[in-house]
């Protein structure tokens, strides 16, 4: 034959990549994205006629426990919230590979949305952000990948976060989960042969006591606290989300305009370098940037009296607009009854 | 020596590496057939685009260099400890092309003598066809060359396969949209397969993806041979198609 050209190379690197799906209810469409972590296709769920995103995972090297990565599925698969792509299917494909199955989301990643969206619109959608790692810290798990790439924005606004792939599952909320009788939203978790040799979201390097592996670095470089850069895989709890929520501030606070102090100091202490130095919740972080949002000191900062004025003059804009005009109108009657 | 060791099933899927070193003459010849087809190609274009020889002088240069390496034993020095196989393999090429550039030796050993049967006007094609890779430094270039050389070994394994299991729609369903299709105006769709092969588009979809893991399969089985150590075959399969191959069909037994 003479010779495979590089569009035909490219393309049988790809189909032999192929996760072998044959006794699942998909069928590829096309291939979405390629990660460290695993592959994302565009796939159609033949049994419900919809397309769903199908992530395709190596197995962990040496996974020893696959009853508790199931378990920690049914923790992540069980986060119901607006602001969490909701998962709806996982289990174990012949060729070896773990897969889980995920609602399609269609929007702009939060990069190429900030590159448009005015600073306002940015905070808010941070807002939504804090809401459902919140939500998710609430239910014990941690996502330890925050990162704009993780993050899609709906044409409505709405915001999802994504890649729940190396999330961290408290063990005590794990033990619960298990033990609780399996939702009808459940069907494709934990059943037959795809139940016995499930390993997805928290899988990644897990190991039996309840978190990775001292010394595994999981995460993004610039997006992960330094606990997490150095492996110290027990110190890494909610307020690691906390580091990596002000990291994504700051990416979106980037402009040809120098960011606010009060929402500097915001990130700046979310990312602070100690834990114990940080927003000790999600929720606390979420709070100081609404109270920055509607006019309000931050806790993070402390102001002088220029801007105290300031923030005063803005949030009360419109009745000190009001009380002026009212002045003036009255010192011009006043001039012109004298006359 | 015929050195078409692509034309017929590999008797064995242990490393030809190590093959190269065997007591058996027949398991060696063998080990050195599978050993040249597979890198005879990206040896000559290397040869053609980086040290910028004429076609004649690569053409000579290429069955030199895997002369020499045979009688000096060039590859049983081989330490898979140390790099990959094929890291090996260029820069031997390398040290041997500067050698010989630099002591003139095509006048003297009389150059066009050729002891191997190698298409030198289809790698000529190759070089015409798809370029020279001039964006790639040489490391990139021998490696983008062995992977299309790779794949092609396996995709010619994978039509004797179909010939030897009667799956020849299987083949030409592959052909027409895995291999034709890339380069197609319009690659035809699994409905317009359906209706010229006449079979249902369901069944399109189930060959594809059948004959899609037999190429894995033989993918992985030529990477198989082609690599020195186990750890390299798995860190070449996961470079190449993204997967463990100890935990795919296809992997080492």
């Amino acid at each position: 034959m003479n010779g495979i050209s590089d569009a035909a190379l490219h393309h049988l690197r790809e189909v032999a990549d192929e996760p072998d799906l044959s006794g699942t209810p998909y069928e590829i469409v096309e291939t979405l994205g390629r990660g460290g972590m695993g592959t994302v296709y565009l796939a159609r769920d033949l049994r419900l006629d919809r397309e769903v995103a199908l992530k395709v995972v190596q197995l962990p090297e040496g996974t020893g426990d696959l009853e508790r990565l199931l378990r920690e599925a049914r923790v992540l698969a069980r986060l119901e919230h607006p602001g969490i792509v909701p998962v709806h299917d996982a289990g174990l494909l012949p060729c070896g590979r773990a897969f889980y199955a995920m609602k399609r989301v269609r929007g702009q990643q939060l990069d190429e949305y900030a590159r448009a969206a005015p600073l306002p619109e940015r905070l808010r959608a941070f807002e939504r952000i804090c809401e459902a790692v919140a939500f998710a810290h609430a239910h014990g798990v941690i996502h330890r990948d925050l990162k704009p790439e993780n993050v899609m924005v709906g044409p409505f606004g709405e915001v999802l976060v994504m890649d729940w792939g190396v999330a961290k599952v408290a063990p005590h909320l794990v033990g619960a989960f298990c033990c609780s009788p399996s939702s009808p939203g459940d069907e494709g978790l934990g059943r037959g042969r795809s139940a016995a040799k499930l390993a997805l979201m928290g899988a990644r390097g897990e190991g039996s006591g309840g978190g990775t592996e001292a010394g595994t670095i999981l995460g993004t470089p610039g997006y992960m606290p330094p606990e997490q850069e150095r492996g110290e895989v027990d110190r890494i709890d909610e307020r690691a989300d906390v580091w990596a929520l002000g990291a994504l501030l700051g990416f979106l606070l980037k402009g040809k305009e120098p960011p606010p102090r009060p929402l500097e100091a915001i990130r700046r202490r979310a990312m602070a370098t100690e834990p114990a130095q940080r927003y000790p919740q999600v929720e606390e972080l979420a709070a100081d940037l609404s109270r920055y949002l509607a006019g309000l000191r931050v806790d993070a900062h402390q102001e002088t009296v220029l801007e105290r004025a300031g923030r005063f003059v803005r949030r009360y804009r419109t009745p000190i607009l009001l009380i002026l005009a009212y002045l003036v109108m009255r010192v011009l009657l006043i001039f012109f009854l004298d006359r | 020596m015929d050195s078409r060791a692509g034309d017929r099933f590999p008797l064995t899927r242990r490393s030809v590496v190590e093959a190269t070193r065997d007591a058996d003459p027949d398991v060696r010849r063998q080990g050195w057939e599978s050993l040249v087809a597979s890198y005879w190609r990206p040896v000559y274009k290397v040869l053609r685009v980086r040290w910028r020889l004429d076609r004649e002088d690569a053409e000579d240069l290429t069955q030199e260099f895997f002369a020499s390496a045979l009688v000096k034993g060039t590859f049983e020095r081989y330490d898979p400890g140390k790099a990959r196989f094929r890291t090996y393999l260029r820069t031997c090429l390398d040290g041997f092309a500067a050698n010989e550039r630099k002591a003139a030796r095509r006048l003297k050993r009389g150059g066009g003598q050729s002891f191997l049967s190698l298409d030198f006007a289809g790698a000529e094609e190759e070089l015409r066809r798809y370029g020279a890779g001039e964006e790639l430094d040489v490391e990139e270039y021998f490696h983008r060359e062995w992977v299309r050389a790779l794949f092609g070994l396996a995709v010619e394994d994978l039509r004797r396969w179909s010939e030897a299991t009667g799956k020849a729609v299987h083949f030409h369903l592959f052909e027409r949209y895995d291999l034709e299709g890339p380069d197609a105006p319009e690659r035809p769709t699994y409905a317009e397969l359906a209706a010229e092969t006449g079979l249902p588009a369901t069944q399109v979809t189930n060959y594809l993806a059948a004959v899609r893991r037999e190429l894995r399969r033989l993918v992985l089985e030529r990477l198989r041979e082609l690599t020195g150590s186990e750890r390299e075959f798995r860190d070449e399969a996961r470079l190449i198609l993204g997967i463990d191959p100890v935990k795919s069909p296809g992997g080492p037994k």
